[in-house]
């Protein structure tokens, strides 16, 4: 089946899809803190213009307010809530040196490229815009994983934590039209105060380490001192 | 007003309150009071179950079947003796000066609210909604953990928040795809379709392609909080570095919470598959965390960690357990629930007041128990015997059914189980022996102990290995028939 065939719906759907995983990519490759965050909030903006226009064409009205919600929390929250912590804590200019950066991204698409036959056998009972849809949600929580992985600072492992978010919520969005309003709230509610919970971190971490280097937690193993 | 109600309202308002009592001897009392409500209110809703059956309530958000009902009275009490220890243990640490009256107020406040997100997560019928539960008890106990601000409990609690975030995010993702399943078979427009009671009615309709993935995305999710190997970093960590009444509930109740959601998922998936694949992948995990955990009991040199070891040991052979499916094994999984939770809650009570004995939580500072004070000596002592195994006691009779069971369906299994029991055991006891016999360092002094929680748990545990009381083991038959299909013996 060819793109042009499908319905403008879904081609909207594939576009946003493609773009939410371009933004996970941007982050693995963005090595500075503020930038960093913009790109995290650009994908809040994104999944909720996704949200919005599955709302539209499927007449889901919950899905407006999980937009707005999304909208909200991840594009607009969440992020600012990062970036005045970062300018609290003196780093908002503060480049990471990455391990490896082209290896990262190359087994970025390796992980894509997974997913996508992972989904395969849901395809089956599935269309093409829900196969292509599970893949990318599948990918990009994988993603906000290596990023996780791949860094070293408290700040951008909560960004790889909160993409991951956003790949479940896409998940949800793009294959069974959301979830049920009263579980959307409670989820929406947890990445609320784990926000706020990872900020108090950011303050005992640098207090007890004095650094944001998660690298240098490592007091604890089964060693005998 | 029934009293599903009560039991999730009361601690619910208890954190709301806690929070705004600035007298942390005061709030102390109040959450004692609080926990013995919510535990009364709890053996009610059980008397009522037990009565009439499965209760679905009115909104079906909340199920209580014999499965559930009695884990909430199990997590009522514990966090009901649990309180009792923690008021004047946590005024002692204020005393010592390791944590001051304001983050008093959070944990006060943070006990009631684990408290609610457990019993959230046992009673709600919603998929979803449990997802959320068992978050919010990760989210209530994580600024708990890092309480005492020392590096080193503020790395656990990274640890544990980075480590279980990520690894719950893959059970809402499973979650997803099961209402995804869902939703193809039973229309979209309903909205009742995440709810536990309607999937098990239609599980054999669910595509079994879907639901495979899906149970893979939440085993790994939930079995990060059972702490199955090799995603268990975070919880000898957790359990080590927070204040003991924590550990306590987080080893005792938790990690059960987190294999009830397991197990739920198991029996859907076990409808729809017609295959014993979740029972094998369960089976696979569990016993790995169990042999390793044994071995890891050997190498350490803090005595929460060890017990932390031990606790994945136990999640570990319970998840084999339920693996294995069958009458007998889940009724040997669910006593082993039972008595783990109390036995290990107990020894957690007693490594409380003997590391505030010694003053330090390391093995080998450790000695002389039982000669400065004995109560908390063989308090510790018959604990682990219990933990261990050793006949009367309660976790005897489960681990022999569990074995026993092995050996009707999968007799070469019983011989690692067999070893690694015994691995655990010398793991146990090689660091016991001199931390209860030693010789007491000099001006080593007895402290306040408060051993009755102990002595209750202990002695349910030996009764439960002497005799299990009709009504308990009628609750056990009825849940095993629920959740394998067939009556046990």
């Amino acid at each position: 089946m060819h793109l042009s065939e499908l319905s403008l719906f879904s081609q909207g759907i594939l576009v946003s899809a493609a773009l939410v995983l371009f933004t996970s990519f941007v982050m693995l490759a963005q090595a500075r803190i503020q930038p960093l965050i913009y790109a995290f909030a650009w994908q809040g903006a994104l999944l909720s213009i996704t949200t919005a226009l599955v709302a539209l064409v499927s007449g889901h009205t919950h899905l407006y307010i999980s937009a707005l919600l999304t909208f909200g929390l991840k594009a607009l929250l969440i992020p600012w809530m990062l970036y005045r912590l970062t300018r609290r804590l003196h780093i908002q200019y503060d480049v990471e040196i990455v391990a490896h950066p082209s290896l990262t991204l190359l087994g970025g698409a390796v992980l894509v490229v997974f997913c996508y036959y992972v989904a395969l056998p849901i395809a089956q009972l599935s269309t093409l815009v829900t196969r292509n849809t599970i893949a990318v949600s599948m990918a990009t929580v994988l993603l906000g994983m290596l990023l996780m992985i791949s860094r070293r600072t408290a700040v951008a492992q909560v960004i790889g934590f909160m993409s991951i978010e956003n790949g479940l919520f896409f998940a949800a969005v793009a294959s069974t039209y959301g979830m049920p309003m009263i579980v959307e709230l409670g989820v929406a509610f947890d990445v609320l105060v784990a926000a706020v919970l990872f900020g108090v971190f950011f303050f005992q971490i640098r207090t007890s380490i004095d650094s944001l280097d998660v690298d240098r937690l490592n007091r604890l193993s089964e060693r005998g001192e | 007003m029934s009293p599903l109600y009560l039991v999730l309202w009361l601690p619910l308002a208890g954190g709301l309150l806690l929070a705004l009592v600035p007298n942390y001897r005061i709030a102390g009392y109040i959450n004692v009071t609080i926990a013995a409500a919510t535990f009364g209110s709890s053996v009610w809703l059980a008397w009522n179950v037990l009565g009439t059956g499965p209760e679905l309530s009115p909104g079906k958000l909340f199920y209580i079947d014999a499965f559930n009902v009695y884990l909430v009275a199990l997590t009522a009490f514990v966090g009901l003796t649990t309180a009792i220890f923690s008021r004047p243990y946590m005024q002692h640490e204020v005393e010592r000066g390791r944590v001051g009256p304001p983050r008093m107020r959070l944990y006060h406040s943070m006990y009631q609210g684990f408290l609610f997100a457990m019993l959230l997560a046992l009673t709600t019928n919603n998929m979803g909604v449990l997802w959320v539960a068992m978050e919010a008890a990760t989210l209530t106990t994580v600024l708990l953990v890092s309480l005492y601000r020392t590096p080193e409990s503020v790395e656990a609690a990274w640890k544990y928040f980075i480590l279980c975030g990520v690894g719950i995010a893959q059970a809402l993702f499973g979650t997803v795809l099961l209402y995804f399943a869902a939703e193809r078979r039973l229309g979209a427009q309903r909205n009742d379709t995440l709810l536990w009671s309607v999937l098990h009615n239609h599980a054999t309709q669910l595509d079994p392609a879907v639901l495979a993935i899906a149970f893979v995305f939440l085993l790994v999710g939930y079995g990060t909080k059972v702490g199955l190997v090799p995603l268990h970093n975070w919880l000898p960590d957790a359990h080590s570095e927070g204040p003991t009444p924590m550990s306590a509930v987080l080893s005792g109740l938790l990690l059960n919470v987190a294999l009830y959601a397991l197990v739920r998922v198991k029996m859907l998936v076990d409808g729809s598959l017609h295959t014993a694949l979740a029972g094998h992948l369960m089976m696979g995990f569990g016993l790995l965390s169990f042999l390793v955990a044994s071995l890891f009991l050997h190498r350490q040199h803090d005595i929460k960690r060890m017990y932390s070891y031990s606790s994945i040991e136990h999640m570990g052979l319970m998840t084999f357990a339920f693996g294995i499916g069958g009458a007998l094994a889940t009724f040997a999984a669910l006593l082993h629930m039972t008595v783990h939770s109390l036995t290990k809650s107990s020894i957690f009570v007693t490594v409380g007041h003997a590391s505030q004995l010694a003053g330090t939580q390391r093995i080998e500072h450790i000695r002389g128990l039982i000669r400065t004070q004995p109560q908390v000596g063989w308090g510790l002592l018959i604990g682990t015997l219990a933990i261990a195994g050793f006949p009367p006691f309660g976790v005897f009779m489960s681990e022999f059914l569990v074995l026993n069971a092995t050996m009707k369906s999968w007799p070469w299994l019983t011989l690692p189980l067999l070893l690694g029991l015994a691995i655990a055991f010398a793991g146990l006891f090689r660091h016991l022996q001199p931390m209860v016999y030693g010789t007491p360092p000099p001006g080593q002094t007895r402290v306040k102990a408060n051993m009755l929680p102990v002595a209750i748990h202990l002695a349910l545990v030996l009764w439960l290995g002497l005799s299990i009381p009709l009504f308990l083991s009628h609750w056990f038959e009825q849940a095993t028939s629920l959740i394998s299909g067939s009556l046990p013996l």
